[in-house]
């Protein structure tokens, strides 16, 4: 029978629950890195023991580590994240000019075929990459020097790259997101980059074609059908069906289209989860009920999920990395919340039990379904 | 020797003592001793110094002999003792976020 591990991050250390492909019964071990902020960690598809931290502290800096064994020990590698040549400005919250400058790592992207390789998307925004299994890297200049660079400005959580898609059937094309930059594309293992933010309309910006200056908060894909494209921005749930050269709306009937987390089913290529969030100053769920919208049919119409979530007084967040999907024939959806609890549904979102109740605030979430 | 002392989260990181003793040669120096340290235990490196400017992470402090040496040049002469190793050079992460 399979089993499930579930790699949790969070504002205090990192978590691994396990549990069989029943996902009735939960180990969970830690507190790795306690004390220390774990923004991401994400397993290797070509390898699945092989395991990406990233560690990170506003005392002491940013530490990647990397586990051999599926997370039972840990090796610190390489944390040089150094910007290509004379790394200029970007903008500031106010339009003011501000240098670039590496504060940490948000999400770290394994290869799809080689454990050694990994992408980095960094704040502030950039992607790095290593070949040597983190011990060092190298930054992908084309996405910050393809012209648009020095307009992009943070959003309210840093000027972070915070999600990154390879493409299953071509790994030459890559997809990141920035806040509040958009969502670009490169067709060459990230070389070159382009925007793709055209039909996204932000009210924050008074130029309504603007091409950079969207606050895209994730990203998914569901890689049989990697042109397919969905988007959580601020406001706006969004799809493409052109590799992201056009978006449409695709919101719906969703109480508020404000949010962060987003998953596509595994084996649906059309059903997809949201997580609403009442909006950008309060950011908790509508009427404090915790539910998780689905579609079955690519966006636009979606039905709320809350057996078993907490359906009054409930005022946590669940942020943009903390939503995945394990691969098991009923598709098993996790997320993790600012309060510190990790649900999990087995059957695809109809039913859902709290797997950890009391866990530092949750900045991530990723899932792995071992044979 | 130069004894150091480490803050516990960077003892753990480097897998440590909570005071190390580091051979430095030449002048004994905010600079002289990290970089002995960052030498003797690599996993340091970016941890107490940015990588890029050199320059102190923000809130991390160095201590010596009751004194905060923290926004002292890294090339000023620690005290004597510190460099005769009779009290230890302190690596404190400062009190922030309540």
């Amino acid at each position: 029978m399979s089993n499930v591990r579930v790699l949790v991050g969070t504002r205090k250390g990192a978590f691994i629950l396990t549990s069989d492909g029943k996902r009735r019964e939960w180990t969970i071990d830690g507190p790795h890195f306690a004390g220390w902020e774990i923004y991401h960690i994400k397993g290797s598809p070509a390898d699945p023991d092989r395991l990406y931290a990233s560690q990170t502290s506003g005392w002491f800096g940013q530490v990647i580590q990397r586990s051999s064994d599926g997370g039972k020990s840990w090796q610190p590698v390489g944390n040089q994240f150094v910007y290509d040549g004379v790394p200029g400005t970007h903008q500031h919250f106010d339009g003011t000019p501000r240098p670039w400058e590496f504060k940490r790592v948000w999400n770290l992207q394994p290869s799809l075929d080689d454990p050694d390789t990994v992408y980095a998307g960094v704040e502030d925004a950039a992607l790095f990459g290593t070949t040597d299994g983190g011990t060092s890297w190298r930054e992908f200049s084309g996405l910050r020097g393809h012209g648009t660079g020095p307009y992009w400005s943070p959003g309210a959580g840093g000027l972070c790259l915070h999600t990154i898609l390879i493409d299953p059937g071509n790994t030459a094309r890559l997809y990141i997101a920035i806040s509040a930059a958009g969502a670009f594309r490169s067709d060459d293992f990230g070389q070159t980059w382009k925007p793709i933010n055209r039909g996204l309309v932000s009210q924050h910006i008074p130029d309504g074609a603007a091409e950079v200056g969207h606050c895209v908060h994730r990203l998914a894909m569901h890689p049989s059908r990697p042109k397919v494209l969905f988007m959580q921005k601020h406001w706006d749930v969004m799809r493409s069906d052109d590799s992201g050269d056009t978006w449409h709306e695709v919101s719906g009937n969703l109480p508020t289209d404000f949010g962060f987390a987003m998953a596509v089913h595994a084996h649906e290529p059309e059903t997809v989860f949201v997580l609403p969030i009442k909006s950008d100053s309060e950011h908790f769920p509508p009427e404090g009920k915790l539910r998780v919208y689905r579609s079955r049919s690519g966006g636009n119409e979606w039905e709320p999920l809350t057996e078993g979530l907490p359906q009054s007084h409930c005022y946590v967040n669940v942020l943009r990395g903390a939503m995945a999907v394990d691969s098991l024939q009923d598709c098993g959806v996790y997320f993790g919340t600012t309060g510190g609890q990790v649900y999990a549904s087995a059957d695809a979102g109809d039913h859902w039990a709290p797997i950890a109740r009391d866990l530092p605030a949750v900045l991530s979430v990723e899932v792995q379904t071992l044979a | 020797m130069i004894r150091v002392a480490l803050p516990a989260h960077l003892r753990i990181l480097a897998n440590a003592p909570p005071e190390v003793s580091l051979e430095v040669t030449g002048p004994v120096t905010q600079r002289s001793v990290l970089d002995a340290l960052e030498y003797a235990y690599p996993t340091l490196l970016g941890t107490l110094r940015d990588a890029v400017s050199g320059r102190r992470r923000p809130f991390v402090r160095f201590f010596a002999c009751g004194l905060d040496l923290s926004h002292e040049s890294p090339d000023a002469p620690l005290p004597a003792p510190i460099a005769s190793g009779a009290e230890p050079f302190l690596v404190i992460g400062a009190i922030a976020g309540g």
